[in-house]
């Protein structure tokens, strides 16, 4: 049995690993995939906590979190995809005006 | 046995996010971050879920990540960055205070006696158990997603429509 608080330190490193790519990084997609890393591991700490406390709340928490995370991708892609349309690039450090 | 496989698993996690940050171009930035997905989607029938481990495989390794592959690929930004720093102190800031947040969150999860797993059903989280919740419990907030859901399709439609006569406008 593994206890729970190497699944809490394993999280804890992701969220930490997600945070360095956001700060760091400058490509957006790159930027993109770091908060998806970020969500996966709020994911991973939720589920280990329903399985410690043997409640399935945890478990559905997690799978709203995946619908919004995938609703979340596809509306930042396409705001991606338009930015570059215009602006062709995507570092984030070139995109600092309002208007387009 | 289950901690060998757990340690093998975190390791290739934290591997496949490491390799994520490091690595310059976009498309082996997703691989790698495929390979986080895959390793945490083990993790979770390490805990018992099941129903997550298929969703965690179908709509993050599969969709979201052919997604993310996808508009690299369009927009051919592999190698969008270059290795110019507009600020010389950012980096360094940035990975010194992602190290205090690393040491708070590890101090506050260890802090309190962490609640000991004991498993009395392995069942515990079915599907079967799953959908019950769903479809009673949590019957309103699965119907939020069903709108949550459209707005986006509506929302991806409508940037792309604008964005086509922008362009012609030109």
């Amino acid at each position: 049995m593994v206890p729970t608080s190497y699944y809490i330190l394993l999280s804890a490193l992701l969220f930490t690993l997600g945070v360095v790519g956001v700060i760091t990084r400058r490509n957006a997609l790159v930027l993109f995939m770091s908060v998806e890393l970020m969500l996966n591991s709020a994911n991973l700490a939720l589920v280990t906590f329903a399985m410690a406390r043997q409640d399935i709340a945890g478990q559905i928490v997690v799978f709203f979190v995946i619908v919004v995370a995938a609703a979340e991708v596809a509306v930042g892609l396409a705001l991606l995809v338009a930015i570059f349309r215009t602006k062709h690039t995507t570092d984030v450090d070139e995109i600092n005006a309002l208007r387009g | 046995m289950e901690l060998i496989i757990f340690l093998i698993t975190a390791a290739v996690a934290v591997a496949g996010a490491v390799a994520m940050l490091l690595s310059l171009n976009a498309i082996h930035s997703a691989i790698f971050l495929l390979i986080n997905f895959v390793a945490i989607s083990v993790l979770y029938v390490l805990l018992y879920a099941p129903f997550l481990f298929a969703i965690q495989l179908i709509v993050y390794a599969g969709a979201i990540m052919v997604l993310f592959l996808f508009v690299v690929m369009l927009l051919g930004a592999e190698r969008a960055e270059d290795t110019r720093e507009r600020f010389v102190w950012q980096r360094p800031l940035g990975l010194t205070l992602s190290a205090i947040l690393l040491g708070l969150i590890g101090y506050i999860a260890l802090r309190g006696p962490a609640p000991e797993a004991r498993v009395t059903n392995h069942q515990f989280a079915a599907p079967e158990r799953i959908a019950e919740a769903l479809f009673t419990t949590y019957l309103l907030p699965f119907e939020i997603t069903a709108f949550l859901l459209l707005a986006a399709i509506v929302g991806v439609v409508v940037l792309h429509t604008s964005g086509s006569q922008a362009g012609k406008r030109e």
